[in-house]
């Protein structure tokens, strides 16, 4: 019964579910029936929690399978354009934003960004526009997961059950995809998914949350480094693990191993994508969670160095995917971001096949919940209550309320994701570079006293109008030259012309519109400078 | 600003400043574009030399928490550590 195609895969993952929500529910058996006991764990999560909330949270499902697949389209150029680049900036945003933004939110008891900035720049205006921008930004950051969550169960349990229509999957020609056929529909796997979330999220809160986090981020940790060393035994053909690496790399194109195909100047301007992470709402939470400003310390200093333990092995396996020591048949899959459970499939057991299967979904929620949390949490703080004034609804029912908001976000997504699934995977890119757009309001917030209501107001536009300008032309790239993912800009100088991300114009767009404003309309009052710079 | 003389030495955030930049520079490694080699046999330069930035960033934030840190203790505590 185990050597039926698939079947072991579905055992593993649904144990893994199973796992999942046990940890979810026991960690309801902790909470206190507080908002802020449900929404930041009463402020008591340590350094080791934290560090492993915090990079699960900021790992999706691209550390694994996307790092491998663009290592396979791009060469190794990738983890100096997306990894070493994250370990060095997301590191001095936890430094330089998320330590001084949880002694404020400490002092003044803000949960959410949205709070902070209400607070610090005297306006309600500021929160009813942030909150747009802020949630149309994590939705499609969530149906990434969610879409992922239900391709990756799919491709890794086909062969499952080839003759129930619903888990038949056929090209357009009318012939079954092996890779897909028989297995889970990704409709039927990404609802487990949302599922499975919802319930630990629904009962367990951040701390559910939190504890999920750090048991996911174990385990896609610890699958990706077991996955390295069996796909190299396998693929190498020699006796010791050294050797089999080393006949490996001397497969791989030239072209893969160094970046010839690369531009200098869009690897230069990659570098502002990370800045996204000082503006995630769901980090922001996270930040709030923590014991005190000691617990910053670790994620701040194991970051860089968890980034490297997933990325280097993953980006490695994507370029031996171009070498000759991969088996002519079966063939590779034509989408990139494939490669890594196809290799799963092909080159190691079905067994190991579930636990990277694990290992991936791991990955996937742990953005997942985090962000799903977030939402219903800034929906009932700074709409609802926010309008309904807290005195006037209970804890209880503002937890009731941020339950609820939290269902209704994860059924909107999961009914997002039944729709236009292609054009999602490409809005990845478009969501961190909003962010990145947004960067300076917070820093300014933080940091320049002279930063106005208005200033922040006209920044916060920049950034959309700019990104909507920019995406509005992506949109015009045909796919037969990459689509919308891989829209630059053409920077013209002398007789060169340079790429550059649209990030740069997005950044710069917020950070002069917010200066300019900020200088000629009146500064904030003496006594708001003082509650904020001490 | 008196919590970060407390919690920083004073020299601190500057060269934390100084090694940031630095890691930036060398972040744009134009010198390793088109260098093939494998280091111990298997690892791409370019792959080598960006992890050696990871480690060099893990360096830096941990002289960043010893030299740096924007918060003293005692700060820490008042706002509501246990």
């Amino acid at each position: 019964m185990m050597d039926h195609p698939g079947l072991p895969q579905l055992i593993i993952i649904l144990v893994y579910l199973g796992l999942l929500l046990a940890l979810g529910l026991f960690s309801s058996r902790l909470f206190k029936g507080t908002k802020e006991d449900y929404q930041v764990a009463s402020h008591s999560i340590g350094p080791f929690l934290l560090l492993m909330s915090i990079f699960g949270t900021t790992m999706t499902a691209f550390a694994l399978v996307g790092s491998s697949g663009e290592a396979y389209r791009e060469g190794v150029g990738v983890y100096g354009m997306l990894a070493s680049s994250s370990g060095i900036i997301h590191s001095l945003c936890f430094f330089l934003i998320g330590v001084k933004v949880w002694k404020l939110a400490r002092r003044h008891k803000y949960t959410t960004q949205i709070a902070f900035f209400r607070d610090r720049l005297d306006s309600d205006f500021i929160g009813y526009l942030l909150f747009p921008v802020l949630v149309g930004l994590v939705i499609p950051y969530l149906l990434i997961g969610v879409i992922s969550g239900g391709a990756v169960i799919q491709s890794l349990t086909a062969g499952l059950a080839p003759d129930l229509p619903m888990f038949q999957a056929f090209d357009p020609a009318g012939k079954p995809i092996p890779a897909l056929h028989g297995g889970v529909p990704p409709w039927l796997g990404s609802m487990v998914i949302c599922m499975v979330v919802l319930v630990y999220v629904f009962f367990g809160g951040m701390r559910g949350t939190t504890w999920a986090n750090t048991f996911q981020t174990l385990v896609f940790m610890v699958l990706g480094v077991i996955t390295f060393f069996v796909i190299a035994n396998k693929l190498g053909g020699q006796e010791s693990i050294l050797d089999n690496l080393k006949a490996l790399a001397n497969s791989v194109p030239e072209d893969k191993i160094t970046r010839s195909e690369m531009s200098k100047t869009k690897f230069f301007t990659y570098l502002l994508i990370p800045l996204s992470v000082g503006m995630f709402p769901h980090l922001f939470q996270h930040w709030m969670t923590a014991k005190n400003a000691k617990a910053f310390k670790l994620p701040v200093v194991c970051h860089p160095l968890f980034i490297m333990i997933v990325w280097v092995p993953c980006v490695l396996v994507g370029i031996w995917a171009t070498g000759t020591l991969i088996p002519a048949h079966p063939p590779l899959p034509s989408n990139p971001n494939t490669i890594l459970p196809f290799l799963v499939k092909t080159q190691t057991s079905a067994v190991l096949g579930g636990f990277l299967a694990a290992g991936i979904l791991a990955a996937i929620m742990s953005s997942l919940d985090s962000q799903f949390l977030c939402i219903g949490t800034i929906f009932n703080n700074d709409i609802v209550t926010h309008l309904l004034g807290n005195d006037r609804i209970s804890d209880k029912q503002q937890v009731l309320f941020t339950r609820l908001f939290i269902i209704g976000i994860v059924a909107v997504t999961y009914l997002l994701s039944l729709g236009n699934v292609r054009s999602v995977f490409a809005l990845g890119v478009w969501c961190f570079s909003g962010f990145s757009a947004l960067f300076p309001i917070v820093v300014a917030a933080l940091y320049w006293r002279r930063l106005s209501a208005a200033g922040a107001i006209s920044g916060i536009f920049a950034a959309i109008t700019s990104w909507c300008i920019l995406f509005y032309q992506g949109t015009r790239v045909p796919m037969e030259k990459g689509g919308l993912s891989k829209f630059v800009l053409e920077l013209p100088i002398g007789e060169e012309s340079y790429e550059i991300m649209p990030v740069v114009v997005m950044l710069l767009s917020s950070t002069v519109t917010m200066v300019l404003v900020s200088l000629v309309t009146s500064k904030p009052s003496d006594e708001k400078l003082a509650k904020f710079f001490d | 600003m008196t919590q970060q003389t407390n919690a920083s030495k004073p020299s601190g955030p500057l060269i934390i400043t100084g090694l940031v930049i630095l890691l930036l520079i060398l972040h744009q490694d134009n010198w390793f574009w088109t260098d093939g080699r494998l280091v111990f046999g298997f690892i791409p330069m370019a792959l080598f030399w960006h992890a050696c930035i990871s480690l060099g960033a893990v360096a830096t934030w941990f002289l960043a928490t010893c030299i740096a840190w924007p918060l003293a203790d005692e700060a820490d505590e008042q706002e509501g550590g246990e």
